[in-house]
């Protein structure tokens, strides 16, 4: 059997007594974009934490399961954690550039990979800057705090930075929540841009992103999936009746 | 309605009169010293060490006090900040899922720094004697930086406590081990706050007496080596406190006077470098 890019197996999680994830089961398509939909508090930016593994750093998880990235089980022991990390780039609910220049953001991943020398390196940082659509914008004030960046400038930094390190896939966790109307749309457009190459896996309680941008879309609450499918299926045709309250917008 | 604003006023009234009675009790002590000083201040005094006599009254200065105060308190921050500042990092980082035992670090931690100097500079002279060293400038310096170890390291550990976790979450997600993110991406964050960390245990350092009694000793001479003794300005101003004669007295207070203008200009100093440092903080 052929697997998808990331394969979620009866997997669960729990924090000190809480069950957080419940015996999930997730499929995700390589080079398409994926939606994790869902009411706040449901378990999405957990699930999409274990991808990376960033859940290492949280205390007290008792984890249950197992999931597949090409195949191949992350929570494998011969993993060296920063490939596996390296692989997917994370694009946080608000932008968290690293305290250092705009070309210090990009540069940061290329260096600690040991990439280049200076003339290969600023030729890097230009061309992510560019995929991001940023260039234009920073390219007279490369070496300026990345901090003094609007809001909406710092994400794309932030995307820019994490296609530096060559990922094949995009993790984002609410990625336009703080961010004004234009910049969000900038940022969509970018994802869509992006999935020819990458696999795009975004979190959102934002029903009219979903329907948007997505390909595929995974719907949760409280801990469990409810519901996946191709995004027309999911939206005119849904099977489950929590689905169906949600897409009405009895909660959110 | 009308008792809301009694309330305030009252409220805004104490706040007033704390505020005056703590910056005037603040500049009593410094314009006590001042005035004190003042018969006594000489460039002399700053710029000789002193001569036969001269706790008597007769001429000389307390230059080998200051150089050996500047010596042991450089020193030892400096020694200090190297060992305090990855401990710091790793409870931060490394231990970042192990609560209990940063809990207990810190609990010891905080009750070092509750510990005397005089028993810091006890337990130096102990070891002193253990290994047969005679009082000298080393032994000061070590002693010293185990004193202000404990405040260095709270004082930074609270700072890089408050880097938010989506940061280290970001450096992470780049593919950063924990030392890169620990000593590339924290440590920036943090630039301004350990500036304060050193600048305060820098303050102890200089400030202190009783850790180097024992174990720096006093000389009228300034040294060569780091197995000579040394003099320090807390102690100079101990000594010549003592005397009964109002000239020496006079110049306790001018050598008081002379430790509070290098804390102040080496506070400016940092605030400075702080300042130039904090331009790529990210602010949260």
């Amino acid at each position: 059997m052929e697997m998808e890019k990331i394969c979620v197996q009866d997997f669960s999680l729990s924090i000190g007594k809480q069950n957080i994830l419940k015996n999930i089961n997730v499929e995700i398509p390589e080079r398409k974009i994926t939606v994790i939909l869902g009411p706040s508090g449901c378990g999405k930016t957990t699930l999409l934490k274990c991808f990376n593994r960033l859940i290492d750093l949280v205390p007290d998880v008792k984890m249950k399961g197992n999931i597949y990235l090409n195949g191949r089980n992350i929570f494998d022991r011969t993993w060296e954690l920063t490939e596996l990390r390296k692989n997917m780039g994370l694009l946080a609910q608000r932008p968290y550039p690293l305290p250092m220049s705009i070309y210090g953001n990009i540069a940061f991943g290329l260096k600690i990979n040991g990439r280049g020398n200076r003339k290969i390196l600023s030729q890097r940082v230009r061309h992510y800057l560019e995929q991001a659509s940023l260039w234009e914008e920073v390219k007279d004030r490369l070496y300026e705090p990345a901090s003094r960046l609007s809001i909406g400038q710092q994400q794309r930094l932030c995307l820019a930075r994490g296609l530096a390190v060559d990922p094949e896939i995009i993790l984002a966790d609410e990625p336009t929540s703080a961010l004004d109307p234009i910049s969000s749309q900038a940022i969509e457009e970018k994802f869509v841009e992006l999935k020819d190459r990458y696999t795009v896996v975004i979190v959102t309680h934002i029903l009219r992103q979903a329907k948007r941008i997505a390909d595929h879309v995974v719907f949760m609450y409280m801990g469990e999936v409810i519901e996946q499918g191709n995004t027309d299926d999911f939206f005119n045709r849904p099977k489950n009746d929590i689905t169906r309250s949600y897409l009405k917008g009895a909660f959110n | 309605m009308k008792k809301h604003k009694l309330e305030e006023w009252i409220f805004r009234l104490i706040m007033f009169f704390s505020t005056v009675l703590i910056v005037a009790a603040l500049l009593l002590i410094l314009v006590s010293i001042t005035m004190k000083a003042w018969p006594a201040l000489s460039w002399e005094m700053i710029s000789q060490v002193p001569h036969g006599g001269y706790y008597f009254g007769k001429e000389g200065g307390i230059l080998n006090a200051i150089v050996g105060s500047l010596i042991l308190a450089f020193s030892s921050t400096f020694l200090a900040l190297l060992t305090g500042l990855p401990v710091a990092l790793v409870l931060n980082t490394s231990l970042i899922k192990r609560k209990r035992w940063v809990y207990f670090i810190r609990y010891i931690l905080d009750l070092l720094w509750g510990v005397p100097s005089i028993v810091y500079g006890a337990l130096g002279f102990s070891i002193m004697i253990y290994f047969g060293l005679k009082t000298s400038l080393l032994a000061g310096i070590i002693t010293v930086s185990i004193f202000i170890l404990p405040i260095m390291i709270r004082a930074m550990d609270e700072v890089i406590k408050e880097v938010p976790l989506s940061l280290h979450e970001a450096s992470y997600s780049l593919g950063a081990t924990t030392g890169e993110t620990a000593f590339l991406v924290i440590i920036r964050q943090c630039f301004p706050g350990i500036a304060t960390a050193v600048l305060l245990s820098f303050g102890r350092a200089i400030g202190d007496a009783a850790s180097v009694l024992f174990t720096c000793g006093f000389t009228d001479f300034i040294p060569d080596s780091l197995n000579e003794p040394a003099a320090t300005l807390p102690l100079a101003i101990f000594f010549q406190l003592g005397s009964p004669l109002p000239e020496v007295q006079a110049r306790a207070y001018a050598s008081a006077f002379i430790l509070t203008i290098i804390v102040l200009v080496i506070s400016i100093l940092s605030r400075i470098i702080s300042g130039k440092l904090n331009k790529n903080k990210i602010n949260f």
